[in-house]
Order: structure tokens, then C-alpha cells, then sequence
């Protein structure tokens, strides 16, 4: 990270500093002078995007979890505490809940923007490989969080995610005794799923930076997908990447108010205002919006340890992906078919989704199990096909003949800037 | 559904409460219509003197069977709300009983309310709420504006995020206030002794005679609370049910949303400032990297 610093101390003070920890040349190796290719768009900037929700997500995570009270007698009045008595606690409140939404709908952008350009693909499989795990960690965390304010679907969702576990064989009991610190979802399992909310962010930001770390040393990738080879195919992050980055941040903020001020309900679940009741099963159990895909999988198969397995499935499945997809070419611009079968895999998604939320029967079952399937083999049998059968377009040597060529100030089928000349 | 419920057989730790679930009828969802609000979109706001009509109707009709345990006395003055004066606040605590203590002899006693409390919840428990109500159990209205939404569904829930739809619990109260039939679904037969509600998302027709019916809503505890001129109103607003529900609806969405004004004029003015700093950000952007080719 530090090596692309052309940082020379002048002062004593950042000599004296330099000569002992360099953390100044670290910081602008990174995030100053480093050499970054010149024609990133806008789904670039989702990175930096994410950065800011973490953090966002974490300052006003420290701050509610100095009112809250996660005892399952109390936790759900003192979520009411933070919404009615504490001085702009409605305020921090929905952002909190709402920044796990806006962090996910970020999230999946990035995923898929990986996806699209080939940034899994070598020399990036660590960066990718730790993204999933990111993925992963995140998905851990908005999963106890929810569990927190301790209303009905809290409760149920708990309830129904921690039952997955026993479907292993031989362990499966003891293995959610253990979750749950005792035989039912009750204050032990608040109390640690509380704990485990505030240290996973953390693991996150730690993870987080291996990922800078890892496209730092093999250098960003880009629209075309071919690799920087002179000076003239990058810029210094800063400022160029700073701005851009600022700005996209800014307008991702216009989005997430809109929900925080004006809806901040519209993605949760009303039943959630009704405190949690061992005895009352609400008529459907239903994730947050962002897990429904991976739910629908779940479901999809009709045996109980299967669902489980393909639900797992489906995310381990990214942890291979690199090695999975043939093609010699990176970026989906140059790729015909690739670039199909990637709309498809999109929308196959969105329809997971979708069923998710609707009731386990009849057509819905059958669509789902379609989706399910369409959803491995696009790793295990298009990517892997498409790598011998596709003929991709000529790739551009550099960068800068990219640039240069399309005139326009981008590479067909990159997603337009609007402020470009 | 069958393969819903068998997850959740399968699933819940309490086999025989899962079992218990009442499978959803396969019949018709109560269509429920959108009403005009003061409070909704960008700049809404709660119309005081509706607010505070609202709250008097639960006063007098509901507060009998229904909490409010969230809501302090003290908010009845806050800005945003019923907006009453503080004396007003203070006049409405002390005419309610609040239990206190222990006092120095080890006593629990009764003492008038004052400011900080919270409103006095009618029944002690559940069980005595079921026991006074045939079985039935009035939920507390705090949050209840929030904790009801009849369903959207495909594509209306999509329109919901542009249009700021989010006032489907005060749709929903209304809708059920004033949706009360003359009589009970022939149907159901004449020993149907208990009240009917075609809105109500809480139950479902089980009747096989009512099959062919199409029947919305199902049996509810809840006998038609409200009628002509049942509460006495002094501003000359009409005393008609349909007024009652639209005011008590609009008191129990600022009861479960007593900050919903500032939110929406706080979050009126982020967007401004932020609009107009990406404004800025974009032209400094613009400037930035005139002389890149990109």
C-alpha cells in the first residue's frame, strides 16, 4: 500500500515521525498518490459508498446501544425509549435501521459490478474472496440486529434462522442449544446476539481493510478490464477519486433520506411493533428484504438439512467463483454472451427475491425451485461453457486507447456518467 | 401454504403451539382504501384541534378496554402532538388514578397522575383483559398505528417508496371502525352470537357455508364501538362515526409516531442542503478532472 508513495517528509516533526512508523506515506500511498485507472464509473463509487455506510452504520449503532436495553423483558420498551424520550433518538433510530438496507442494496450493487467487470478474476481472487466474507459477516450482523428491538418478527426470525442449525446431523441439537444459551430463543440468546451486533462490526472494518489492501497491491480494476501499463492510464486517488467517490456518497445520501424521513417503515415489517410472544406465531414468517433470495433457496428444497445446504450454497459458491469462470477476458463489455447470460442471472435474482416473500405453495414452490436451479448453473454450467464457446470482441491494449477510441470518454456498454464530455 | 405451515411445524421449538397456527383462509384479503391524511407525505403535519378530538373519543369510548403505555401524560403538551397547554396536560393527569409506592410504611397507594406519568393501562395483565373481554385481548394502542398494514402486494408496493405511502396502519383503523355490517353474514348461522368485521386482518371466516361467500375479515371480540353523537364534540365538527374513526385514527398514528412532524420537517431540510451540496460537488468534480481524458 505504502509503495506507491512518492511522499518525501520535509518537516521535523513528520521526519521524526516518518523514520519510526511511516504512517503518513501509508495513508497517501493509499489513499493520496495512488496510481488509479483513470476510467472507473460510477458503480465504482459504491466502494467508497460502502465505507461511509459502515461507519455511518457504526457511529449510530454506539450511540443507540447507549440507551438500549437488551434484556428480553425490557429491550422492546426501550426501543420505544430511544423513539420517544431520547433527544433525536427517532432520528438514530432509522438510520440505523435503515442504513442495513441501504448497506445491503449497496452491497448487492458492488457484488454485482464485480460480477459484470470480472474483478473476481486473477490477480483479485483474495480481494473477491473477502468481499464474500464480508458478505458473510454483514449478513450475521443485520440478522442479530433485527433480532434486538425484540419485536414478533424479531422473535420468529430468530426463532426460525437458529432452528436451521439443528438440521445437521448428529450435532444439529446441541449446536442451537448452544446458540441459543439454553432450549428456547429467550434472554440469553438476546444478550449474546446483542454482544455478537457490536463486536461484528468491527470484524467487518478489520476485513474491510484486508480488502483495500488486496486491490491495492494488484491495482483497481476497470471498465475494459485491462490492466494499467503506462502512466498515462491512471490517476492519483486523490483528487480525482475523492471527489468523484464525495459526490456519489452525497447523492447515495439524498436516497437514503428519502427512506430515513419520509418511509422509514416501508422496508421493515409492522408485526415487529408488536412486542415478541413465545405463544403467537405470526401468520407468515418473513426475513428482511435482503435475505428473501437466499430464503427462497431455503425453501426451494424440499428436504430441511437440503434447504440448507443449497442456502449455503448459494454464498459458498461465490468463494469459488474465480476458478469457476473460464474466459480469458475480464470484463463482460467484450463478452456477447457472457453479457446475456449476466441480465438473466440478475433477474433470476430479483425473482428469488420476490418469492421469498410470497407463501410457500403451489406455482410459487415451482418457481422457485426453476430460480434455485437456474441459480447453480449459471456458476457451475454457463460460466464454466461460456469460457470455450463465446468468441469475445478484441480486447483494447491500454486504457488510454479505450478511452481514446470511444471518443464518447467511455468504453461501449459502460454505464454512462453523466458528466462526462 | 400447506408446505408454509409444515415449515414452521418443523421449524418452531413448540411443536404443538406451530400446530396451533391458524392457517390463513384461502379467502379473499381485505381490500383497505387510502384515505386522505394531514400527516402524510413530505409536509405532513397532525391537525391539532383532529388530534385532540381523536384523543378525546379514546377517552371516552375506547380507553375502557385499551392501553396507552408508551405515551406519558407529559406528551400530550409536546410540539407535534394534541399540543395542549401544560396546565391542560397537567389537569388531564391529575383525573387519572396512578398506583405509586411503596411508601415509608411498605404501602403501594393511588395518587393522582402528574406529568411524568404514563397513561395507566386498564387492565393489570392479559389474562384480566381476556377475562373482562369474552376471551378476547384489546391490544394497547402505543404502536398500534404502526403494527397493522393490510397487504400491498406486486406492483403497488414498488409505488409505495416514490408516492411515501406509510399511513396503511390509520387506513387500516378506519377502515375497521366504519366497516361494521348492519348484521352478521347469513351464513355464518344463527348461533353466530359474536360480531363480524369484513376488514379485520386478525381472523378469518372458517364456516364451510361460507365458502362460496368470498367473505373479507373474519370474527372479531370488538363489538362496533362507535355510533352517532356517542362523543360530544364542542368545535362543531360533525358527531358521525365516520368523523370519530378518522379522528381516533389520527390520534393513535401521532400516539405511535409523536415525532412524525419534526421527522418530516427536519428530513425536508436534509434534503435541501444535501441536494444543493451535491450540487456543488458536482461542479467541483466537473472542474477537477477537466483536463483528464476518462
Amino acid at each position: 500500500m505504502a509503495g506507491h508513495s512518492n511522499y518525501v517528509p520535509q518537516s521535523a516533526a513528520a521526519k521524526w515521525l516518518e523514520s519510526r512508523l511511516p504512517v503518513i506515506s501509508l495513508v497517501r500511498g493509499s489513499f493520496v498518490d495512488f496510481p488509479t485507472p483513470k476510467n472507473l464509473n460510477y458503480w465504482w463509487a459504491f466502494g467508497g459508498i460502502l465505507f461511509f455506510v459502515l461507519i455511518a452504520q457504526i457511529i449510530t449503532g454506539i450511540v443507540l446501544a447507549m440507551h438500549y436495553t437488551p434484556n428480553a423483558g425490557l429491550a422492546f420498551d426501550s426501543v420505544e425509549h430511544i423513539m420517544r424520550d431520547v433527544n433525536f433518538g427517532w432520528m438514530l433510530r432509522y438510520l440505523h435501521t435503515n442504513g442495513a438496507s441501504m448497506f445491503f442494496i449497496a452491497v448487492y450493487i458492488h457484488i454485482f459490478r464485480g460480477l459484470y467487470y470480472g474483478s473476481y478474476k486473477a490477480p483479485r481472487e483474495i480481494s473477491w474472496i473477502l468481499g464474500v466474507i464480508i458478505f458473510l459477516i454483514m449478513m450475521g450482523t443485520a440478522f442479530m440486529g433485527y433480532v434486538l428491538p425484540w419485536g414478533q418478527m424479531s422473535f420468529w426470525g430468530a426463532t426460525v434462522i437458529t432452528n436451521l442449525f439443528s438440521a445437521i446431523p448428529m450435532v444439529g441439537d446441541a449446536i442451537r442449544t448452544w446458540l441459543w444459551g439454553g432450549f428456547a430463543v429467550d434472554n440469553a440468546t438476546l444478550n449474546r446476539f446483542f454482544s455478537l451486533h457490536y463486536l461484528l462490526p468491527f470484524m467487518i472494518f478489520g476485513v474491510v481493510i484486508l480488502h483495500v489492501w488486496a486491490f491495492h497491491t494488484t491495482g483497481n480494476n476497470n471498465p475494459t478490464g485491462v490492466q494499467p501499463k503506462t502512466k498515462q492510464d491512471t490517476i492519483p486517488f486523490h483528487p480525482y477519486y475523492t471527489v468523484k467517490d464525495l459526490f456519489a456518497i452525497v447523492v447515495f445520501m439524498i436516497f437514503f433520506s428519502w427512506f430515513a424521513f419520509y418511509v422509514p417503515n416501508y422496508m421493515g415489517h409492522p408485526d415487529n411493533y408488536i412486542e415478541a410472544n413465545p405463544l403467537v406465531t405470526p401468520a407468515h414468517i418473513v426475513p428482511e428484504w435482503y435475505f428473501l433470495p437466499f430464503y427462497a433457496i431455503l425453501r426451494a428444497v424440499p428436504d430441511k438439512l437440503g434447504g440448507v445446504v443449497a442456502m449455503f450454497g448459494a454464498i459458498a459458491i461465490l468463494f469459488v467463483l474465480p476458478w469457476l469462470d473460464t474466459s480469458k477476458v475480464r470484463s463482460g463489455t467484450y463478452r456477447p454472451l457472457f453479457k446475456q447470460f449476466f441480465w438473466i442471472f440478475a433477474l433470476n435474482a430479483v425473482a428469488l427475491g420476490y418469492l421469498g416473500a410470497m407463501p410457500a405453495e403451489g406455482t410459487y414452490v415451482l418457481l422457485a425451485r426453476i430460480c434455485t436451479i437456474y441459480y447453480f448453473a449459471h456458476f457451475l454450467i454457463i460460466l464454466p461453457m461460456l469460457g470455450f464457446l463465446e468468441k469475445p470482441r478484441p480486447v483494447p491494449t491500454s486504457i488510454s486507447e479505450a478511452v481514446l477510441k470511444s471518443g464518447s470518454g467511455k468504453p461501449a456498454g459502460a454505464t454512462a456518467a453523466p458528466e462526462t464530455k | 401454504m400447506s408446505t408454509m405451515i409444515k415449515m414452521v411445524r418443523s421449524f418452531a421449538t413448540v411443536a404443538a403451539i406451530a400446530a396451533a397456527t391458524p392457517a390463513l383462509a384461502a379467502g379473499d384479503a381485505p381490500h383497505i382504501e387510502r384515505e386522505q391524511w394531514s400527516f402524510s407525505g413530505p409536509f405532513g403535519f397532525f391537525d391539532r384541534g383532529q388530534v385532540q378530538r381523536g384523543f378525546k373519543v379514546y377517552q371516552e369510548v375506547c380507553a375502557s378496554c385499551h392501553g396507552l403505555r408508551q405515551v406519558a401524560f407529559r406528551n400530550l403538551a409536546d410540539y407535534g402532538g394534541p399540543s395542549f397547554t401544560e396546565d391542560q396536560a397537567k389537569q388531564i393527569a391529575s383525573e387519572y388514578t396512578v398506583v405509586d409506592g411503596p411508601n415509608s410504611d411498605g404501602d403501594m397507594y393511588d395518587r393522582p397522575g402528574i406529568l411524568a406519568d404514563k397513561f395507566p393501562s386498564p387492565f393489570p395483565n392479559e389474562e384480566a383483559a381476556r377475562a373482562s373481554n369474552g376471551g378476547a385481548y384489546p391490544p394497547d394502542f402505543s404502536l398500534l398505528a404502526k403494527a397493522r398494514a393490510g397487504h400491498r402486494g406486486f406492483p403497488w408496493f414498488v409505488f409505495d417508496a416514490f408516492t411515501q405511502y406509510q399511513e396503511q396502519g390509520p387506513d387500516y383503523i378506519y377502515a375497521l371502525l366504519t366497516s361494521y355490517p348492519e348484521e352478521n353474514p347469513a351464513c355464518l348461522g344463527e348461533d353466530f352470537s359474536g360480531y363480524y368485521n369484513p376488514k379485520f386482518l386478525g381472523g378469518s371466516v372458517t364456516a364451510e357455508e361460507c365458502a362460496h361467500e368470498h367473505l373479507t375479515g373474519g370474527p372479531i371480540g370488538m363489538a362496533p364501538p362507535l355510533s352517532e353523537e356517542i362523543v360530544e364534540y364542542t368545535d362543531g365538527t360533525p358527531m358521525t362515526v365516520d368523523q370519530y374513526a378518522r379522528d381516533v385514527s389520527a390520534f393513535m398514528m401521532w400516539a405511535a409516531e409523536p415525532h412524525l412532524e419534526e421527522r418530516k420537517k427536519i428530513g425536508f431540510r436534509v434534503m435541501i442542503f444535501l441536494i444543493f451540496f451535491a450540487g456543488l460537488l458536482y461542479f467541483t468534480k466537473k472542474k477537477i478532472w477537466s483536463n483528464v481524458d476518462h
